[in-house]
């Protein structure tokens, strides 16, 4: 392999991993609030406005329905209107960050689902507001199954960043459809492969590595 | 208990009823025109089957339920009519241990103790000093830095204790706060109680099914069945005088008071015609010897009695026992008549032939 591939290879990876932190970094910023919402806001709950909740889930579960390939091109006036264009991988940003939220939402309130409900009514006897329940309890002890549902989005996001291609935001994806399919040249798709399946690895093993130094029940108690 | 005024009391319960949305719009109530007085100080036990409604009593006293009818005070404060940060202060006067403990898995002992003290924003040097003295208290040194699952039951019991006691309350509640231990731990746990009860006069209101708790440590005691309470009192005197028959039954279970199953199956409820025998309880009090008056029964007035079951208690410091004899149903009340006499109490069970 020459070292110009070498070359693009290497920046189709950072590429890849600027759209997916990025994207991983601003649906974590929306995705983990809503998530939070959407697990205390039933009828009855801590933070109970059963109307909103209804209408946020409604939301969050039609943009999960959209195909990301097509959420990528029906946003584009969006993405224009942020980043002043709907070209190019900060472009790519706003449909990963957009699909990342409602998945990150869902992980989280699964998460945070899970947490005992004794020890919210033990919080409560404390005499604690329901931001100090949210804080200090559900997503504290709700942190090893937030890493893990992390950990699958990020996973989730370097496959959908392979598809931003589409808008020109690169990266490793558009990298191996560009080279090694319209250009036949296979060493390049079988070193893109070879490099998304590293990186998968990695995070996996890296979140589980993070989500066990969280988790201090005991091992007959783990539920993953 | 009685004849407290509700203003001097720790806890009071005033005509208090809490009824649920039942399917169809129907109301179900699940309590019913409770009054209760809970001195300060004082041990408090109330015993009732699952579903009798003492846990939605229980939880009154901290507002995690609100009556729907009557009065409930602690310390003065109306619990069921404050709310926000009215009723968040009221719950820092008010300590709770639960049956599963809930404490956070992902905390220390140290932190789940300082858990109640972060909340009430107590700076970070008084807690490491609160949490401390709270942990040696309840008897966990060196446990400090360990995770509640590295813990035994009655350990994180302790730090359910501990916790409950961070910021000082004036009332402890107890949600069947042994009920998930061996009875060796209840022990342990029950004397950690009465220690804290004794040294910083916390009054303690306790719910639980087994009526070997309310015995070993409740100066008080209430007995609730279907959403009412039955009967309430010292707990010497419902142990020695059980009324209702809900009492009697909780108590068949630790006083010795079962009929062995060869006489229960034949038990009659009326005298049946021909010679039959009464069975008879005689409960005796204090330092009252049953013996001699049983001998002398024999002896004086010729009237021979069985031994079906017995046992001698102690309600706190007071021991106390029960007998169940039978004697010649056609000398029955002359017997009862000779023992009351003498200080016992007697009541008839029923007849065998």
């Amino acid at each position: 392999m020459s070292a110009n591939l070498m070359w693009l290879l290497y920046e189709a990876t950072l590429q890849t991993l600027y759209m997916v932190a990025a994207s991983t970094l601003l649906g974590t910023a929306f995705g983990l609030p809503l998530g939070v919402f959407l697990a205390t806001s039933q009828q009855g709950e801590l933070l109970s406005s059963p109307w909103l909740n209804k209408v946020l889930g409604l939301v969050v579960n039609a943009t999960r329905s959209v195909p990301f390939i097509i959420l990528v091109v029906a946003i584009i006036p969006l993405t224009r209107a942020i980043v002043g264009t709907s070209i190019g991988t900060n472009a790519a940003i706003v449909p990963l960050t957009l699909a990342a939220i409602p998945f990150i939402a869902r992980l989280v309130e699964n998460a945070i689902r899970e947490v005992d409900a004794g020890l919210i009514e033990a919080a409560r006897a404390m005499g604690a507001t329901p931001m100090q329940i949210i804080t200090k309890v559900l997503v504290r002890e709700a942190r090893p199954g937030i890493t893990l549902g992390l950990t699958l989005a990020v996973v989730s996001l370097i496959g959908y960043s392979a598809m931003v291609g589409a808008v020109g935001g690169e990266g490793l994806g558009d990298l191996g459809i560009r080279y090694g399919y319209q250009r036949f040249m296979p060493e390049v798709m079988v070193s893109v492969v070879v490099i998304l399946i590293v990186l998968v690895q990695l995070v996996q093993s890296i979140g589980e590595w993070i989500a066990a130094r969280f988790d201090k029940r005991a091992p007959r108690n783990r539920g993953h | 208990m009685t004849g407290m005024t509700a203003a001097g009391a720790a806890i009071s319960f005033e005509g208090v009823g809490k009824a649920f949305d039942g399917p169809g719009g129907a109301w179900i109530a699940a309590l019913q025109d409770v009054t209760l007085q809970v001195e300060p100080g004082a041990i408090c036990g109330i015993i009732g089957r699952s579903g009798a409604g003492k846990s939605t009593l229980l939880r009154m006293v901290n507002g995690l339920e609100r009556p729907t009818a009557g009065t409930v005070t602690v310390a003065g404060h109306d619990v069921g009519r404050a709310g926000g940060a009215a009723l968040r202060a009221i719950r820092r006067e008010v300590g709770m241990i639960f049956q599963h403990f809930n404490l956070l898995a992902s905390r220390t002992v140290a932190g789940n103790i300082a858990l109640p003290l972060e909340i009430a924003g107590t700076p970070a040097d008084p807690i490491r000093a609160r949490v401390a003295d709270l942990i040696a208290r309840v008897g966990l040194d060196g446990l400090a830095g360990r995770y509640p699952a590295e813990l035994s039951g009655g350990q994180k019991q302790r730090v359910g204790i501990a916790r409950a006691l961070a910021t000082s309350p004036k009332v402890l509640l107890s949600d069947e706060a042994t009920s998930a231990l061996d009875p060796e731990t209840t022990q342990t746990v029950l004397r950690l109680l009465a220690d804290i009860n004794r040294e910083l006069g916390l009054t303690i209101l306790l719910i639980t099914h087994e009526m070997a708790v309310v015995r070993d440590i409740a100066s008080h005691m209430a007995v609730i069945e279907g959403g009412r309470i039955v009967e309430s009192g010292p707990t010497y005197d419902i142990f020695t005088r059980p009324t209702h028959l809900t009492t009697r039954s909780f108590l068949g279970g630790v006083t010795g008071l079962t009929l062995p199953a060869f006489i229960a199956g034949k038990m009659l409820d009326h005298r049946p015609d021909g010679p039959s025998e009464e069975v008879i309880r005689v409960t005796f009090a204090g330092t009252h010897a049953t013996d001699p008056m049983l001998s002398k029964l024999a002896t004086e007035l010729g009237i021979a009695s069985n031994i079906l079951a017995g046992a001698i208690e102690e309600v706190g410091p007071h021991p106390f026992g029960n007998l169940l004899i039978s004697v010649d149903a056609a000398r029955g009340a002359e017997a009862r008549a000779y023992l009351e006499q003498h200080g016992l109490l007697t009541e008839v069970l029923g007849h065998v032939r």
